[in-house]
């Protein structure tokens, strides 16, 4: 560790760090800023030279009981969401830290992860030339079963949930993944040779060590799902109206960006609620 | 070795989840070789739709600019990346972890609000909307990757050998030069990936700073699919999808990020 003593040393420091952080204000800091107080005003100055401050985008969320409904409609998206993912990766993120072994391991393991990296919005856009009617996956359900089923799963909210699920569930996998790759098995070895059975190691060792790693993934989940505008666009259709997408409208096609700017605030509020409640059990992963 | 059956369906567990998130970009791939517009079956193979989407100049010149905006990204958030982990690594100073925790916030938030928030700054200091915003934008998103990727790769190196070039007689720059870049070379490469990705994916930030007619790939694919899809959209998203998997394959096998331990 360097010290700060010499003038040279501390001009050393501010000329590595300084670029990338002032960037940050830039991009980042300055324009969430900026936005807390758009969300204040009356118009755009830009726009209007009349412009003044008023409460009123936030009355407007208040009064007008659309917004109330159309968040509380995606905070449930984003708890079915994180739920079916914790249902379907956790296990899977089990099977592979505690039953593959060697490199089929991590081959596997980079194979569940890889599409996470792909371009969602295209993930997205497959899922619609897998759902629409007389599809792929209505086709193929029709050749396994003798009967004739539609399923008219395009433009649903389910098929909201599937792109969702698809789009996030190797987060949870990730993080579930590395917690328990932590855990040691010599303690999973000395509770089995005490007579524990398999539901118990679950219950009593495996669960409770890696419940961090568990919940960060669960956090990774719901908060963009929470914000999310484009899958519900693309799958959900007339269905597909939610707390993301009218944000979305403020800023892309009625331009009342103040309203659009108080209830993005609105979001950031309910995610920051969200991140504060899950952090006394994240803090004890990084321990 | 016997097998129980709660191994095998183990098994059986991750191989559905394999083929629940391969499927559907198997079938995009395969129905942008099929004849039919409106990916009507039986398939017939064809590459109709590579020859229109190479025809196609909006397609073309949005996938040139989105290309240069990831490279652009790339070395600029690199370079102040590894920058700010060097200086992070080096030095203890009041505030630090501050710093660290101020990284999170462009990762934590959703894009949503960090997109719209750009824009509405930007327009308010005259920035607006075109190439320049889209780039300002991405180089913050990928920033925090970069920094968190090279400090892991930075966690691992042995100050002594800093300090034993030193006391050989080499100055700051020489050491930082010589000893600690090419220690932390596999950290910056994979950082430098992930910064690629996160730009050339990019979609919610690119759509709301992006000018009508002046867009990146995934904002025309988006605008195309709500007007109502066609099997060119499909031959462009395939080849955005084979080139970013290939370009994550690379970046984890340069990082232990999601690899091996």
């Amino acid at each position: 560790m360097a010290d700060l003593e010499t003038p040279a040393e501390r001009r050393r420091l501010f000329t590595l760090l300084s670029p990338a952080y002032l960037w940050l204000t830039v991009a980042v800091f300055l324009p969430l800023s900026a936005m807390l107080f758009f969300s204040f005003l009356t118009d755009m100055p830009q726009d209007a030279p009349d412009w003044g401050v008023t409460l009123g985008n936030y009355a407007e969320f208040l009064t007008n009981p659309t917004y109330a409904t159309l968040l509380r409609k995606s905070l449930t998206l984003a708890f079915t969401v994180t739920g079916f993912c914790i249902l379907i990766g956790y296990p899977c993120a089990l099977v592979l830290a505690k039953s593959i072994k060697g490199r089929s391991r991590e081959a596997l393991f980079l194979m569940v992860i890889l599409p996470f990296w792909s371009n969602s919005l295209v993930r997205i856009f497959s899922w619609a030339i897998v759902l629409r009617g007389n599809g792929v996956l209505e086709r193929a359900v029709n050749w396994l079963l003798p009967f004739d089923v539609r399923l008219n799963l395009m433009f649903t909210t389910d098929a909201v949930v599937i792109g969702l699920v698809h789009s996030y569930l190797p987060y949870v996998i990730l993080t579930s993944y590395l917690a328990l790759q932590a855990v040691d098995d010599d303690l999973i070895d000395a509770a089995r040779s005490m007579g524990a059975s398999k539901l118990t190691i679950l219950r009593r060792i495996l669960l409770p060590l890696s419940l961090p790693g568990l919940l960060a993934g669960a956090v990774l989940v719901f908060v963009p799902v929470v914000g999310s505008f484009m899958e519900p666009r693309i799958l959900g259709g007339r269905m597909g109206t939610y707390y993301g997408t009218v944000i979305e409208d403020q800023f892309v096609a009625v331009y009342n960006w103040p309203l659009g700017a108080a209830l993005s605030f609105i979001l950031l509020a309910v995610v920051i609620a969200i991140l504060a409640a899950a952090s006394p059990v994240l803090k004890r992963a990084q321990t | 070795m016997t097998r129980s059956p709660l191994v095998l369906l183990g098994r059986i567990w991750l191989a559905l989840i394999l083929v629940f998130l391969y499927a559907p970009i198997l079938v995009m791939a395969a129905m942008s070789f099929n004849a039919s517009p409106f990916y009507q079956l039986p398939f017939e193979f064809s590459t109709t739709w590579y020859a229109k989407m190479a025809g196609n100049q909006q397609i073309i010149t949005a996938a040139i600019r989105s290309v240069l905006i990831a490279c652009a990204t790339t070395v600029v958030a690199t370079v102040l990346g590894t920058a700010a982990s060097v200086a992070l690594f080096r030095y203890d100073f009041p505030g630090k972890r501050i710093l660290q925790v101020l990284l999170f916030p462009p990762i934590a938030i959703p894009w949503l609000i960090t997109g719209t928030a750009m824009l509405v700054f930007f327009f308010a200091v005259g920035i607006g909307r075109g190439t320049p915003a889209v780039l300002i934008g991405h180089v913050a998103l990928a920033l925090p990757y970069v920094i968190v990727t090279v400090s892991a790769r930075l966690s691992s190196f042995d100050v002594t050998l800093e300090e034993a070039a030193r006391s050989m007689g080499a100055d700051a720059w020489t050491v930082l030069r010589r000893v600690t870049l090419p220690w932390i070379a596999p950290g910056v490469v994979a950082g430098a990936l992930f910064a690629f990705a996160v730009s050339f994916d990019q979609f919610v930030v690119s759509y709301f700073l992006s000018e009508p007619g002046d867009s990146t790939l995934p904002v025309l694919i988006y605008t195309a699919i709500r007007k109502g899809f066609t099997p060119e959209i499909n031959a462009i998203s395939t080849i955005i999808v084979t080139v970013s998997m290939a370009v994550m394959f690379l970046a984890t096998r340069y990082s232990k990020f999601g690899g091996s331990r």
